[in-house]
């Protein structure tokens, strides 16, 4: 079976959440989001579906959960802050 | 948009029942053959942007969609390019994608259609062939189809609507093979086939069914995403950490091509003991067993050549037709063995690989060059722009390569059929 997750198989460049060339690419962020979970729907409703921060993420760093975190890879580009309903995600100086 | 239950009306007094139960047979043009082929396969994405001669096939789609006789989604997107992004993004995921275009809105894709082959994404699109300008023509030549043939998609060509419509089905069974796993291109002429009224038979829904099993990604994206992955990163000159670099997948892609040429004719052999039908696989012959000249062409170009081997064989030329099905990947082997016979091979290009010659006829010569009696090879622009190519510019090219190959003469300018009296 062809997997494109299997180095011997894959047939497509894939690439999962790792270290940089450089480190990493946390490391150059001059600002990080930081979530307000007293204004993050999903802590405040048990049935939100909400997700968006994770769902935007060009970088897949924001996770699925309740509440959803932040991983180190962040490059602090804002498009969670700029996406979210609830304006729960501000950018803060590092 | 079409009021509700349009299609069910129009289909009752078109469908014909055919001999075998849940088949019927309709009066339906190219355009429609393909989209009752993409509802066939119960694709679930279709996004697509309108050029002529194409948009009967989407709009056929859409009503399909607005009646609920197809569950898929139809999306409107403001460019050809985005068509193919966000087709790209869909078949990601592991859905049945399909889109149609022609002409300039084909050339918009082009960047698109590398990432999608160099994804390994299944996309089948319906290439309606049209002239590209400048000038403006809205009239078929294959010069839009041929144009993309070095971004990795398979490209077929149909010559009647019957064959659209298999060849569609077929398509999504060869493009989302494993050993395959490559976007597909089912090519056909604009207004002679799109815009043409044919009888088609319809396979019944569980016969496609049984031919076409749910579509599988190698790229296993979970529902719960669970495991993110992020595809085509920059990837370095070197292979790293025992993954393949550029060079490498290129290579896959490659060896994938030259892979599909027996999975299309396994595919076709498949779909022939369900259907009863069969084209040929990679390339067809028409009288040619017995054959000295053989007529090499596309689509219309070959389709047209049939017309005149009676009047050929009446005036001494024994001639016979090769239809090349397949122009990408290239069936070397193929036609190498259906022309193995023949002394004299006249190619019909309606398109021109600009500042060399026909690209069939180019494509068809690397094809011969190191075959143990290789033929001589002559070929002809023809019909650009809609021009009529007819049964007279088949015996005429022909009965003139004749002559030619007789003192082996060597021309490197195009000789052009059917040009006004004085160009």
């Amino acid at each position: 079976m062809v997997n494109s997750r299997d180095p011997k198989s894959t047939i497509a460049a894939v690439q999962h959440p790792t270290e940089g060339e450089a480190g990493n690419t946390g490391t150059w962020r001059t600002f990080k989001p930081v979530i307000d979970e007293r204004k993050c729907i999903l802590m405040k409703s048990p049935k939100a579906r909400c997700h968006k921060c994770w769902l935007y993420c060009p970088e897949a760093m924001v996770t699925r959960t309740r509440p959803p975190k932040i991983l180190e890879y962040c490059k602090g580009c804002g498009i969670c802050a700029a996406e979210c309903t609830h304006k729960a995600i501000t950018m803060e100086k590092e | 948009m079409v009021s509700k239950g349009k299609s069910k009306e129009v289909a009752k007094v078109e469908g014909k029942p055919a001999g075998i139960k849940g088949r019927e047979i309709m009066l339906i043009t190219g355009n429609h053959a393909a989209s009752y082929a993409v509802k066939a396969s119960r694709v679930q994405v279709v996004s697509a942007y309108p050029i002529t001669p194409q948009s009967p096939v989407v709009e056929k789609l859409s009503e399909f969609i607005e009646d609920g006789e197809m569950d898929a989604r139809m999306i409107r997107v403001e460019s050809e390019q985005s068509a193919m992004a966000s087709l790209i993004s869909a078949s990601t995921t592991g859905v049945r994608v399909f889109t149609a275009t022609s002409s300039h809105g084909l050339l918009f894709m082009h960047e698109q259609l590398a990432w999608a082959a160099g994804t390994r994404l299944p996309i089948v699109m319906c290439i309606v062939t049209r002239a590209i300008g400048a000038p403006w023509s809205v009239w078929t030549d294959h010069q839009d189809a041929v144009s993309q043939r070095d971004t990795g998609w398979m490209q077929i060509f149909c010559e009647d609507n019957q064959e659209i419509y298999d060849t569609v089905i077929e398509a999504f069974k060869i493009a989302e093979d494993e050993r395959v796993y490559l976007p597909v291109a089912v090519c056909f002429d604009g207004y002679i086939l799109s815009h043409t009224i044919m009888p088609v038979e319809l396979l019944s829904q569980a016969e496609v069914d049984k031919f076409l099993p749910p579509f599988k990604s190698h790229l296993m994206i979970s529902k719960s995403m669970d495991d993110p992955i992020g595809l085509n990163p920059v990837t370095v000159p070197d292979p790293r950490e025992g993954f393949p670099a550029y060079m490498e997948l290129r290579h896959r892609m490659q060896q994938a091509l030259e892979r599909s040429i027996a999975v299309m004719e396994e595919a076709e052999g498949q779909f022939g003991k369900l259907s009863g039908r069969n084209h040929g696989g990679a390339v067809r012959g028409y009288r040619l067993d017995d054959a000295d000249v053989a007529i090499v062409g596309m689509g219309s170009c070959s389709s047209q050549a049939k017309t005149a081997i009676e009047a050929l064989r009446a005036s001494g030329i024994k001639a016979g037709v090769l239809t090349v099905r397949l122009f990408r990947p290239f069936p070397k082997q193929r036609v190498r063995d259906a022309l193995k016979h023949v002394s004299t091979v006249v190619v019909f290009d309606r398109d021109v690989a600009y500042g060399l010659e026909g690209a069939l006829c180019a494509e068809t010569k690397v094809a011969l060059y190191n075959a143990p009696k290789p033929p001589y090879i002559h070929g002809f622009i023809v019909g650009l722009g809609g021009r009529d190519f007819t049964t007279d510019h088949v015996i005429q090219g022909t009965k003139m390569v004749v002559a030619m190959a007789k003192n082996k003469e060597i021309h490197d300018e195009t000789t052009w059929l059917g040009l006004m009296e004085g160009e």
